[in-house]
């Protein structure tokens, strides 16, 4: 199978059965990417994937040969943090760390969507063409995202803080 | 987890034809399927992936809309005549799962989800559902999650979708193709009720595929709203949530629509109360007399009684709102 993972292209030769997460950390050596509950419940193995952010434990691998795939190692340029990296830093956006790569690879897919017009649930017209960010809305949004250390209010300041300035989460292309 | 082929496929006439195989399933997002692998509850030796067929929100010449069954529950949502014309379609999605699952999970797939019953995922526990004639360890289990309405002495699990809570209430219908041709049903017919044969959650055959939802247009979901009530304010399955849409004439309703989510083992119509508000005034009294005859057939379990009454509060405060609200603003 045939993947792009920030940016580069990969083979790998896996088992039908191999889920994008294990793909990742077991046969790419990406390990940032975390396995939480495996179940789609946590979003600690949350990927950016053509900008959308998904679950990669309930992805089969299979699926995503060809798709361009960001994961937390693709989001530094040149060794430098990415704002949102900075943000969390700044802001004590985590305790433990486990939950911080999929906090952020899932924030920037928070912002792509809030970019292409996509409401939620607390959004108090879904019929209206602008959307408010706000408090609520980065919590509704953010949902899919647990974390167990209870460090929310830092990570809500870090992506309030970033999300005006946070760049296009458009994966690299293949050389 | 069982192994397993894999093929994609462009064309539905490759997908019938796959899916005609003994032990092949179809696979869309793979948000449930994955999961119900894993736990060996389902063990395909054939997944046929069909996120590439249907995948488009097409508009009839009155407004209605088809919407292709490997549409992402994202795209549903932020589709714009959808958020217009079917305000309830896009709430209920959006109330939902996380945004990660709903940019993976397709319309096809979210009909097609089965109960997150907990004894039906644990394979030490008796489930009627998972292992027909074990027994049903929910019922004098823990069920504070269960179902009031339509449950039999087999099954107490409810079906766990938002969506279909709305489609329920929009008159929406199940494109189907299968091997013996195509058909539609009425989405209120698609899931079933868990009788003695709880393992059957629909009605749709062996090797049949969900092509597309169909949602006729009406003169009522312009005032709709979608409410979940859940254990907390974002990413839990429903203790109770209501579809509703109300279309007054002066301030009488013309046409109401109502379906309950979190109660039963499919998306529940609320035929009884819909028949009890038509050509009535729009008032909280005669709001709580049509949720009161809606629910007076439903049994509570030792722990969730109290979605009893909380099933009524939330269809009189939906309509309440709803009759408040100013003319419908698109």
């Amino acid at each position: 199978m045939q993947f792009v993972i920030n940016g580069r292209s990969l083979d790998a030769d896996v088992d039908l059965r191999t889920s994008l997460l294990d793909l990742l950390r077991d046969h790419f050596g990406l390990s940032g990417t975390k396995k939480g509950c495996n179940q789609g419940a946590c979003g600690a193995c949350t990927v950016l994937v053509d900008g959308n952010r998904i679950n990669s434990c309930l992805a089969l691998a299979v699926q995503y040969q060809g798709r361009k795939i960001t994961t937390v190692e693709g989001l530094t340029s040149n060794g430098a943090l990415h704002p949102l990296q900075e943000a969390f830093v700044a802001h004590d956006g985590f305790q433990c760390g486990y939950c911080t790569p999929g906090q952020i690879c899932s924030a920037i897919g928070m912002a792509n969507e809030l970019r292409t017009g996509v409401p939620s649930y607390v959004t108090a017209d879904v019929a209206a063409e602008a959307i408010t960010v706000d408090f609520d809305e980065i919590r509704e949004r953010m949902s899919g995202n647990i974390c167990r250390c209870g460090a929310y209010n830092g990570i809500i300041e870090a992506i309030s803080e970033t999300l005006g300035t946070i760049p296009l989460p458009e994966a690299k292309d293949a050389p | 987890m069982t192994p397993f082929l894999y093929e994609k496929v462009s064309e539905r006439g490759d997908a019938l034809s796959l899916g005609t195989h003994p032990g092949a399933a179809y696979l869309g997002g793979g948000t449930n399927l994955v999961d119900l692998m894993r736990e060996a509850i389902a063990r395909p030796t054939l997944l046929v992936d069909v996120t590439g067929l249907s995948c488009k929100i097409e508009e009839d010449e009155k407004g209605g809309l088809r919407i292709g069954a490997g549409v992402k529950n994202t795209a549903v949502a932020t589709d714009r005549r959808v958020r217009a014309r079917f305000p309830l379609l896009a709430q209920a999605i959006l109330a939902g799962a996380s945004a990660q699952i709903r940019n993976m999970a397709t319309v096809g797939g979210n009909v097609l989800q089965r109960t997150r019953c907990a004894y039906f995922y644990d394979d030490e526990a008796h489930c009627n559902k998972r292992s027909p004639g074990s027994g049903c360890d929910a019922i004098g289990g823990f069920n504070r999650n269960h179902a009031i309405l339509g449950a039999s002495p087999a099954c107490a699990a409810t079906h766990p979708s938002d969506m279909c809570v709305a489609l329920a209430a929009l008159d929406a219908t199940v494109s189907i193709d299968g091997p013996r041709g195509s058909r539609d049903l009425p989405l209120t017919d698609f899931h079933r009720l868990p009788g003695d044969a709880p393992e059957i959650d629909t009605e749709l055959r062996s090797g049949e595929l969900i092509t597309s939802i169909v949602l006729p247009s009406n003169g009522f979901s312009k005032r709709s709203s979608y409410r979940k009530v859940r254990d907390r304010s974002s990413y839990a399955f429903a203790l109770v949530s209501v579809a509703a849409a109300l279309e007054l004439d002066g301030g009488r309703i013309k046409n109401v629509r109502l379906a309950l989510g979190g109660v039963a083992h499919k998306p529940w119509r609320a035929h009884v109360a819909e028949a009890a508000l038509a050509g009535r005034p729009a008032t909280e009294a005669f709001f709580a007399e049509a949720a009161e005859a809606e629910l007076r057939d439903a049994k509570g379990l030792r722990d969730n009684t109290f979605k009893i009454k909380l099933a009524k509060r939330v269809i009189v405060d939906s309509l309440v709102k709803l009759s408040n609200a100013k003319d419908a603003p698109r």
